[in-house]
């Protein structure tokens, strides 16, 4: 479903990504885990056709995304880490737009807005405006935009920053619901607990390139972890934290 | 454990974030391909040293004016620096908004144990820098050609600046406590909307108090009574409080070798109380204003706002109609857009009014041939009003798109149609207002019918050529971050697009007024009314240089609008 090769962005002599190769098949939930800085959210963002790469290749559903970018992107649902709306529409408004931005209009898409709405507990808010939401609001609106549309691939962004636990919940479970009917599941996150639940297979980035990738299982093969945790593995890839650094925040 | 309390951090650490910031963004600039930066170097060179041509002839001209020269320049520097004022005082409360209120960085600044007068001045210098630039560099050519003509000597940059720094802190200082007022009467948020009508309403009495100064009399001595009234007018000042006039006496008491020292006093003392007026102000008022402009979303859709114009847009694919129904709410909901319209409306009716006014057709015969030339200066102001609307209306359309266009770029929503939907969006409207314009200031000066096809075909192709430009120049220099939807048009690009609007308005003007005129002397003269090949070539000429305006710049902003890309809300250099 998605194929990345040889993916890579330079801003200027800064390299963000530096030749990453994945491939995700279909019916997969896949996860991106790196620190902060890696090149996660770059990835997502060239993935999701925002940003161009200045090398390598992506092909989504066997499209190529810089030969036919708006036939790869109909096929995506793409959540940001960071939920901007437009503040002066309302909710119902919000996702009429966004489904029409994928030719979709008419009863089935009011049917799927006023379900998607229910099932995120905002239908009580569908005719106010996006300015009136709570952080966690918009996040679920925009998780609500990426379906409207029944894509085949959602590309999520830092998930759950900014949901309640009961959102959190049921976010893992429509994204595990989607998988099993066939759908992909592009997530990136740095909380490890989360991809450890959800994920079917995981790459750690790491300084731009993939330090491993696989699942749980091959990863502590990878890293010689025994029956460490992902956290241990994390670590082990990225670098843990030092002692005497946390020292020198404290003294002197 | 704690810092020591009374540690404060200097202005200009606070300031650090903001000139670094600028230095950034004017490196990427200058690392940015070779023929932007020509582009930019031709239209702003060409724009000031018009600008500097124009004031240079006009003072040459009046200076000559035997007893009443120096009194004339001094008039006109006072209505000029009138002129700049008020847009000062507007500029300054709309950016005080910004920067007091509505920033990104107060949260921090709030927070941290810094003193409120070291707030308020940093906040003020950058309120100061970003209402100000623009009007400071318009003057730079006006007072340098006051410099040369006047032989002002190698000190009077010196004497310049020392008479602009105050008149611009002065109107700023202003800013900011009419702002520190209004949000502690209504949340930030519906301040914001409000300024939209405080804008209208203060337009509205500049325009008005114009009309009733009436400066054009200045030019007619012939107007007045008799020599002594006249002199008299000249020698009042305009309005003998405001800083224009104090401005005015120490830049022309130094050109004119005046010893006195009042105007200087008048100018540094007003500013140093206005000052510390606004930091006391700034204590008492900033926090509860602070806390309330946290406050005041709106909730509630006063128009759904579909219906007729849905139905309008039926015969329309789903993502272009909806693209424009979504600008169409957008900018009926938000304040700040629409209620432009009625201050559009206002100035609209004071130009059509003064069209009227003209005493061309109110007595004896007059000459035709000065009917052909204000129907040309009319269509030069009509363009002039056109590409100002588009600055503030189309100019914006992209950047409006901000922080939501990771919707878009990931959405297989093809740019050239979101450009196709951003030009028609704002070109069709503005193609009834020039029409309506033209014809109707046309019909009021009765000017012959090949005029007026002249007139309406010239500006038809002008205003689509307008708004192709302030579209492309919106996607070249776009104000995502930008936290007031009425600070874009000031930006940087917004003014280069003014330039590049106005320098072909002029271009057009000059190609076309010469054979026209020509033609309609040999007309009247009974010459026969046969188009020459000099005519059909300039007309042509126009037709072609306006098509061309039109195509190219929205070719290089769809190829732009395709290659741009968005990191975060920002973006990022190609």
């Amino acid at each position: 479903m998605i194929r990345l090769s040889d993916l890579t962005k330079r801003y200027g002599k800064f390299t963000a990504v530096d030749g990453i190769s994945l491939h995700v098949p279909r019916g997969e939930l896949f996860g991106l885990l790196g620190p902060n800085g890696a090149g996660k959210t770059t990835t997502m963002r060239m993935i999701a056709g925002i940003l161009r790469p200045t090398a390598g290749s992506i092909s989504l559903a066997g499209i190529d995304l810089l030969a036919r970018p708006l036939a790869a992107k109909a096929r995506i649902g793409f959540i940001p880490d960071r939920p901007f709306v437009y503040d002066k529409l309302t909710g119902g408004e919000f996702l009429r737009f966004a489904a029409a931005l994928y030719g979709q209009q008419g009863p089935a898409v009011e049917k799927r807005i006023d379900e998607l709405l229910e099932l995120f507990e905002l239908a009580p808010w569908k005719g106010e405006l996006t300015e009136a939401y709570s952080h966690g609001m918009r996040q679920k609106l925009i998780i609500c935009g990426a379906f409207v549309h029944r894509p085949e691939l959602i590309v999520v962004d830092e998930p759950m920053v900014g949901l309640d636990p009961k959102s959190a919940r049921l976010l893992k479970d429509l994204f595990r619901q989607f998988v099993d009917r066939g759908g992909t599941v592009l997530m990136s996150t740095h909380t490890l607990e989360v991809a450890e639940v959800m994920c079917d297979r995981i790459a750690i980035v790491h300084r731009g390139t993939v330090a491993a990738q696989g699942t749980l299982e091959e990863l502590r093969r990878q890293t010689d972890s025994g029956h460490g945790s992902l956290e241990d593995m994390f670590l082990k890839l990225t670098g843990g934290l030092r002692e005497h650094q946390l020292d020198s925040v404290f003294e002197g | 454990m704690a810092a020591t309390a009374s540690a404060q951090p200097g202005l200009w650490a606070l300031l650090t974030p903001k000139w670094r910031g600028a230095l950034a963004r004017l490196r990427q600039e200058r690392s940015g391909s070779r023929p932007k930066l020509l582009l930019l170097a031709l239209v702003g060179g060409t724009f000031w040293t018009g600008i500097f041509g124009i004031a240079y002839r006009v003072l040459r001209y009046i200076q000559r004016v035997a007893d009443i020269g120096d009194l004339l320049a001094g008039k006109m520097l006072g209505i000029i620096l009138l002129a700049f004022l008020t847009i000062l005082l507007l500029s300054n409360v709309i950016t005080a908004l910004s920067t007091f209120f509505l920033a990104k960085d107060l949260d921090l600044l709030v927070g941290a144990p810094v003193a409120s007068t070291r707030i308020y001045l940093a906040k003020l210098g950058e309120t100061i820098v970003h209402s100000s630039w623009m009007v400071a560099l318009l003057a730079l050519p006006i007072l340098s050609a006051y410099g040369i003509v006047y032989s002002g000597g190698p000190l009077f940059p010196v004497i310049a600046a020392a008479a602009f720094v105050p008149f611009l802190v002065l109107p700023a200082v202003a800013g900011t406590i009419v702002t520190l007022l209004l949000v502690n009467i209504f949340p930030a948020r519906r301040t914001r909307e409000l300024l939209g009508l405080i804008a209208l309403g203060a337009l509205a009495v500049v325009v008005i108090l114009l009309r009733i100064i009436q400066p054009e009399q200045l030019a007619r001595p012939e107007g007045f009574r008799n020599f002594v009234d006249y002199l008299a007018v000249l020698r009042t000042p305009t309005s003998p409080l405001l800083p224009n006039e104090w401005a005015t006496a120490m830049i022309m008491n130094w050109l004119l070798r005046i010893a006195d020292p009042r105007p200087v006093l008048l100018l540094w003392g007003s500013a140093a109380a206005a000052v510390v007026l606004g930091a006391l102000a700034h204590r008492a008022l900033f926090e509860p204003g602070y806390s309330k402009a946290q406050e005041g979303a709106e909730r509630k859709v006063r128009r759904p706002l579909r219906g007729p114009l849905g139905v309008a847009l039926r015969s329309l694919p789903p993502d272009k109609r909806e693209f424009m129904l979504k600008d169409l709410r957008l900018f009926f909901r938000d304040n700040t857009q629409w209620s432009q319209l009625i201050l559009l409306g206002v100035l609209l009716v004071i130009y059509i009014f003064n069209i009227k006014s003209l005493p061309i057709h109110s007595g004896e015969r007059i000459p035709f041939s000065l009917v052909t030339i204000i129907s040309f200066l009319n269509l030069g102001l009509a363009g002039f009003v056109l590409a100002a609307v588009a600055a503030r209306f189309i100019f914006p359309g992209i950047s409006l798109e901000g922080r939501q266009m990771w919707l878009l770029r990931s959405s297989p929503l093809d740019p050239r149609a979101m450009l196709w939907s951003k030009y028609w969006m704002g070109t069709a409207p503005l193609l009834l207002l020039a029409l309506a314009i033209t014809i109707l200031t046309n019909s009021l000066l009765r000017v012959s019918p090949f005029m007026m096809t002249i007139a309406v075909g010239t500006i038809t192709l002008y205003t689509l050529a307008a708004s192709s430009l302030a579209l492309t120049f919106g996607i070249y220099y776009p104000q995502f971050g930008s936290e007031n939807a009425a600070q874009i048009p000031t930006s940087f690009g917004g003014v280069v697009y003014m330039m590049a609007s106005l320098s072909l308005l002029a271009l057009v003007i000059m190609l076309e007024a010469v054979p026209v005129a020509a033609h309609l002397r040999a007309a009247q003269r009974g010459h026969g009314t046969t188009l020459t090949p000099d005519l059909l070539l300039a007309l042509a000429g126009v037709a072609l240089l306006l098509v061309l305006s039109t195509i190219v710049p929205l070719r290089l902003g769809a190829s732009r609008l395709e290659r741009m890309e968005i990191s975060s809300g920002k973006v990022e250099p190609e």
